[in-house]
């Protein structure tokens, strides 16, 4: 299988960005360069990761900011030529901000920073980002946002599930659905979406936190192994 | 010149921070308050301009950084002339 190079974004306040890179570079063996959000250049990487974090301080909006940054404008032009681009909580907000993914996030409905492990279930096993684990899978992958409330204007939502975009849900361990595994009052328990071309996703829950059991738990890592053999 | 611009979230998206004030508000006996909507304010020094190309730059600026069009609305007014 031939090695991929994943490209690491850091913008100032990213904090998962040294884990991200971990979690490609040592975990599944990949290479895997920093890329710097002032620069132009995407030094030829093959897929794009937003890490987490809070970029800019969460100033104005969450992910507003960096979404104005020289290099997100290499992005946009990279993902609109079909690059894989995967934006992980607060890279979900930059995207959404970019435009690159329909929607915007509000505070969680309890108000409250959420930090906990999670179970998602997947609901789309035909994306780039899923097609290694099987629809109706859990995954247990933790959360740490402020600002995961996804939102859309019903119009939007229709679109979004005739188009089959919505890739994770937000579950209890056994995969219902119901208000309580809504943790954060996401319309349509939406964990994880991509765009209509199938190319660009974003998702709340941390997958580099979940990616070898000394973490407790090593089911994100489906995520990092189904872009490895979507392009490998 | 100064404009001031206020940015909250559309009536037809949930306030849960607006919200929780209303509750306080409440608790603290303040019991004819209806609602609360919280947004934020923006106040801008222009210098240059005139009024008429303020008034394009405004709600343009608005819409492409101040507020997100998906989820807030905003308004303006020029607090000074000149």
């Amino acid at each position: 299988m031939a090695k991929l190079k994943f490209g690491v974004v850091i913008f100032p306040g990213s904090n998962c960005d040294y884990d991200t890179y971990y979690a490609l570079k040592d975990v599944c063996q990949q290479e895997t360069t920093f890329l710097w959000h002032k620069e132009h250049d995407l030094k030829n990487v093959d897929c794009v990761i937003l890490p987490g974090g809070f970029s800019y301080g969460d100033y104005l909006r969450s992910g507003s900011i960096a979404a104005f940054s020289p290099l997100m404008q290499e992005v946009k032009e990279f993902a609109l030529k079909g690059g894989l681009v995967l934006g992980i909580c607060n890279g979900f907000q930059v995207l959404l901000e970019l435009g690159l993914l329909p929607g915007a996030m509000l505070r969680n409905k309890n108000l409250k920073f959420l930090c906990q492990f999670v179970h998602i279930r997947v609901e789309n096993d035909k994306t780039p980002f899923s097609h290694r684990a099987k629809k109706g899978q859990i995954l247990k992958i933790p959360i740490a946002h402020f600002d995961g409330n996804y939102f859309a204007p019903p119009e939007t939502i229709q679109e979004i599930k005739d188009n089959n975009q919505i890739v994770f849900r937000y579950s209890n361990a056994e995969g219902q659905i119901n208000e309580e595994s809504n943790v954060n009052g996401s319309a349509e328990s939406i964990a994880g979406l991509i765009n209509k071309a199938g190319n660009v996703m974003g998702m709340m829950p941390h997958p580099e936190r979940a990616s070898e059991l000394l973490l407790s738990s090593e089911e994100g890592r489906v995520i990092f192994e189904s872009i490895i053999t979507k392009l490998g | 010149m100064r404009v001031r611009i206020l940015v909250s979230l559309k009536d037809s998206v949930l306030d849960p921070q607006g919200q929780t004030v209303k509750n306080a508000l409440h608790t603290l006996g303040y019991g004819s308050i209806k609602d609360v909507r919280q947004g934020k304010v923006f106040e801008l020094e222009l210098e240059g301009i005139s009024e008429k190309e303020a008034e394009k730059i405004i709600p343009e600026i608005s819409d492409k950084v101040l507020a997100n069009p998906i989820i807030e609305k905003f308004s303006w007014q020029i607090l000074e002339k000149g």
